[in-house]
C-alpha cells in the first residue's frame, strides 16, 4: 500500500542524508521526497512517499523516530489528508494540437506558463493519480520534458504536525 | 555540541556517538570562549523514563498465571544497569533464565536458575525450554535471528512480554504479545513491587514439573554436566582450553573474544556469574575486536585478569596493537585457539558446501606467532600437546605483568556443537554433534 508519512526534522546539514540513508540501508524504497524549511527556519518538513504493508510501515516510522534529527513524524495515510503534487510538463504543440492541447490543460485546471511556437510549458497541480491521468489525456508522444516535485501532504480539519 | 554528545551516548540505548572535528578548529591561534552547558535539552530526543503501568501490571499477572514461564534476557539488561533486578525476578517467579550471547553474566552463569545462551550455538535445554515456554518475558534483548531460527517457527506456545527502551526493538521479527517500552530497571523494579504485594499463586505443581523436565534436557544434552566432544585422543580439544581458562583463572576474568569458533566456545564453556566480564562484538561480528577490547578493559582494571580468546585468524585483524600493548603496559593474556583455518567458515564449508575450503585455510602462510611476540617483547607459549595445557596456561596466567600469547594447536576438524538446523529449523531443532540431532 502506498503511504505518505510527513516527517518535522531539524533543519541541520546531514539530517536530511541521514533520513535517505535509513531508507537505503534497510532496503526501503522512496517513491517520493520533498523537503524544506517550515516557518520556524530551524525545523524542516519532509514528505516522502513509499510502498508497503502495515508492519514495513511501522519498521520504518519506529526507526525514524529514532533518529536524533527527526522531531515528530505522521503517517497521513492513517487519516483524512489532503496531497498535492506540482508538475511542469512541456508538450509538444503545433497545428490543431495546440487548440487540443489547451482545452485539456482547462480541464486539468492547469495553467499554460510559457509558449513557444511549438511548445507549451505547462504547470498543473494535484494529486499524483491526477497528474498520471493528464499524461494519457494528452498522449505520451507530445510529451518533451516532466518535472515533478514530490508529494506534498497535511492532515484535514484541525489536525496539525508542529511541535 | 559534546555535551550533546554526551549525553545520547550515555542515555536512551546507549551506544557511541561520532564527534567530528574539522581540523581547523584545533588551530591553536583560534581562541574559542569556552562554553559547556550544565543541561541539555533536544526536543527530538526523549527516550522514555518509565514502562507503562497498565503493561506492567498485565505482564506480571501473565508471568503469574504461566504454567511454563522462561525469562530470556539480553545485552540491555547490562547496559540498563538492571542485573540485579532480572536475578530478583528470576528468583521470585522460580523461572528459568537463558541469556543471549550479549547478555552472558546479566544472569549469574553457575546459578542452578541458569539454563545457558540460546540460539544458534546455544544449549540445547535453553533452546527446548524457549520452544515449550507458554510465556516469554524477554527483557533488552531483539529477537537476532541468530537466536530465534525460522522466526515463523519461533516459541509456538509461548506468549511474549518484550521490555525494551528501543520502540523499534519491538515486534521487529517476533510480535510482541505485551510490549512494553522504557528503561529495563524501571520495568523490573516496576514488577518487582507488583509482586510483592500480589495476591495471585503461581501453580506450584506446574513449575515443578516444568522443572522437572528442564533438569531432564539439562542431564540429556547439556554440555557442561559432562563433555560431549571427543576426550580420549591426543589432540587437544578446543572446548577443553576453555574450560581449562576457566578453572585456570578461577572464573573470574575479563573474557574478551572475536569471531569465529572459538568466540562460540568461549561464549559455551565459560560460564560468568557477573556482568561485564564478557566483551563481545555480538551481531557486528568484526574479527579483530577482540584484543583491542581487552586492552581497554585492562587500561580501566589495572590488576584484572583479561584473557582475550581468539583464532589465528581474527588476531591477525589488530595485530599491531601489541606495540600499544607495549607503550601503556598492558598485560592481556591471548588464548589462540589455533585451528590452522578460519574455522567458522571451513565449519559452514563443510556442513552446506561439500568441504570445499574455499580460502578458509592458510595453506602454510600463518606466522609464527611465538616469534613475532618475542619482536614486540613481550612472551609466546607454544602448546601442541594435550597434557602440557593446564601447566602452560598457568605458567601464562603468572605472569602478571607479560602480555602473553598462547598459541594452542587445536583439533582442526572440530565443529562447534549444538548449532541450529537451518533453514526452515524451529527452536528446537539441533545439531548435537556431526552424525546426531535432536
Ligand atoms: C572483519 C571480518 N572479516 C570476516 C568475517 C567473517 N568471518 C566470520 S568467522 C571467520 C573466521 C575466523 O577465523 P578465526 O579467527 O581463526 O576463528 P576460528 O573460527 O577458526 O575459531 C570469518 C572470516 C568477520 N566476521 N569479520
Ligand atoms: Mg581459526
Amino acid at each position: 500500500m502506498r503511504r505518505i508519512i510527513s516527517v518535522l526534522m531539524e533543519n541541520e546539514p546531514g539530517a536530511l542524508s541521514r533520513v535517505v540513508g535509513l531508507f537505503s540501508q534497510r532496503g526501503y524504497n522512496i517513491e517520493s521526497l520533498t523537503v524544506a524549511p517550515t516557518e520556524d527556519r530551524t525545523l524542516s518538513r519532509l514528505t516522502l512517499t513509499t510502498i508497503g504493508d502495515d508492519h514495513k510501515i511501522e519498521q520504518i516510522t519506529k526507526h525514524l523516530n529514532r533518529l536524533i534529527d527527526v522531531v515528530k513524524l505522521v503517517d497521513l495515510t492513517e487519516g483524512a489528508h489532503i496531497e498535492r503534487e506540482l508538475m511542469l510538463i512541456k508538450v509538444r504543440a503545433t497545428g490543431a494540437q495546440r487548440a487540443e492541447v489547451k482545452r485539456c490543460v482547462d480541464i486539468f485546471r492547469g495553467q499554460i506558463i510559457d509558449v513557444t511556437a511549438t511548445v507549451y510549458t505547462i504547470q498543473i497541480t494535484g494529486t499524483s493519480d491526477k497528474l498520471d491521468a493528464f499524461f494519457q489525456a494528452v498522449g505520451e508522444a507530445s510529451i518533451l520534458e516532466v518535472v515533478r516535485s514530490g508529494v506534498s501532504g497535511i492532515g484535514r480539519g484541525e489536525k496539525v504536525l508542529t511541535i | 555540541m559534546s555535551k550533546k554528545a554526551f549525553y545520547i551516548a550515555a542515555t536512551g540505548r546507549p551506544g557511541p556517538v561520532v564527534i567530528d572535528i574539522p581540523k581547523d578548529i584545533t588551530n591553536p591561534t583560534d581562541k574559542y570562549e569556552y562554553s559547556y552547558p550544565e543541561r541539555v535539552k533536544l526536543r527530538s530526543y526523549t527516550p522514555a523514563q518509565r514502562g507503562h503501568a497498565g503493561q506492567i501490571k498485565k505482564a506480571v499477572q501473565l508471568l503469574l498465571s504461566a504454567k511454563r514461564p522462561m525469562i530470556y534476557a539480553g545485552g540491555g539488561v547490562i547496559l540498563g544497569n538492571a542485573c540485579q533486578q532480572l536475578t530478583d525476578l528470576a528468583r521470585r517467579l522460580n523461572a528459568p533464565v537463558t541469556n543471549t550471547l550479549m547478555g552472558l553474566g546479566a544472569y549469574p552463569g553457575t546459578d542452578r536458575q541458569f539454563v545457558g545462551m540460546l540460539g544458534m550455538h546455544g544449549f540445547v535445554e535453553a533452546n527446548f525450554a524457549m520452544h515449550h515456554a507458554d510465556v516469554i518475558l524477554a527483557v533488552g534483548a531483539r529477537f537476532d535471528d541468530r537466536v530465534t531460527n525460522t522466526p515463523n517457527k519461533f516459541c509456538p506456545n509461548a506468549k511474549i512480554i518484550h521490555v525494551d527502551i528501543d520502540p523499534a526493538a519491538i515486534s521487529k521479527t517476533v510480535v510482541a504479545d505485551v510490549p512494553i517500552v522504557g528503561p529495563v530497571d524501571s520495568v523490573l523494579n516496576d514488577m518487582l513491587e507488583i509482586l510483592a504485594s500480589a495476591e495471585e499463586k503461581q501453580d506450584a505443581k506446574a513449575l515443578e514439573d516444568w522443572w522437572k523436565q528442564i533438569n531432564e534436557w539439562r542431564e540429556r544434552y547439556g554440555i557442561l554436566v559432562k563433555p560431549r566432544y571427543r576426550t580420549d585422543g591426543d589432540m587437544i580439544m578446543p572446548e577443553e582450553v576453555i574450560s581449562t581458562l576457566f578453572e585456570v583463572t578461577k572464573g573470574d576474568a575479563y573474557v574478551t573474544s572475536d569471531v569465529g569458533q572459538h568466540q562460540m566456545f568461549a561464549a559455551q564453556y565459560y560460564p560468568f556469574d557477573k556482568p561485564r566480564r564478557w566483551i563481545n562484538s555480538g551481531g557486528l561480528g568484526t574479527m579483530g575486536f577482540g584484543l583491542p577490547a581487552a586492552m581497554g578493559v585492562q587500561y580501566v582494571h589495572r590488576d584484572a585478569t583479561v584473557a582475550c580468546v581468539t583464532g589465528e585468524g581474527s588476531i591477525q585483524m589488530c595485530i599491531q596493537e601489541l606495540s600499544t600493548c607495549k607503550q601503556y603496559h598492558l598485560p592481556v593474556k591471548i588464548i589462540c585457539l589455533n585451528n590452522q583455518a578460519l574455522g567458522m567458515v571451513k565449519q559452514w564449508q563443510d556442513m552446506q558446501y561439500d568441504s570445499r575450503y574455499s580460502e578458509s585455510l592458510y595453506e602454510e602462510s600463518l606466522p609464527d606467532f611465538v616469534k613475532l611476540m618475542e619482536a614486540y617483547g613481550h612472551v609466546g607459549i607454544r602448546v601442541t600437546k594435550r597434557e602440557e595445557l593446564r601447566a602452560k596456561m598457568e605458567e601464562c596466567f603468572a605472569m602478571k605483568d607479560k602480555v602473553v600469547f598462547m598459541d594452542i594447536y587445536v583439533d582442526p576438524t572440530e565443529h562447534v556443537y549444538p548449532m541450529h538446523i537451518a533453514p526452515n529449523g524451529s527452536m528446537r531443532d539441533m545439531w548435537l554433534n556431526k552424525t546426531e540431532r535432536t
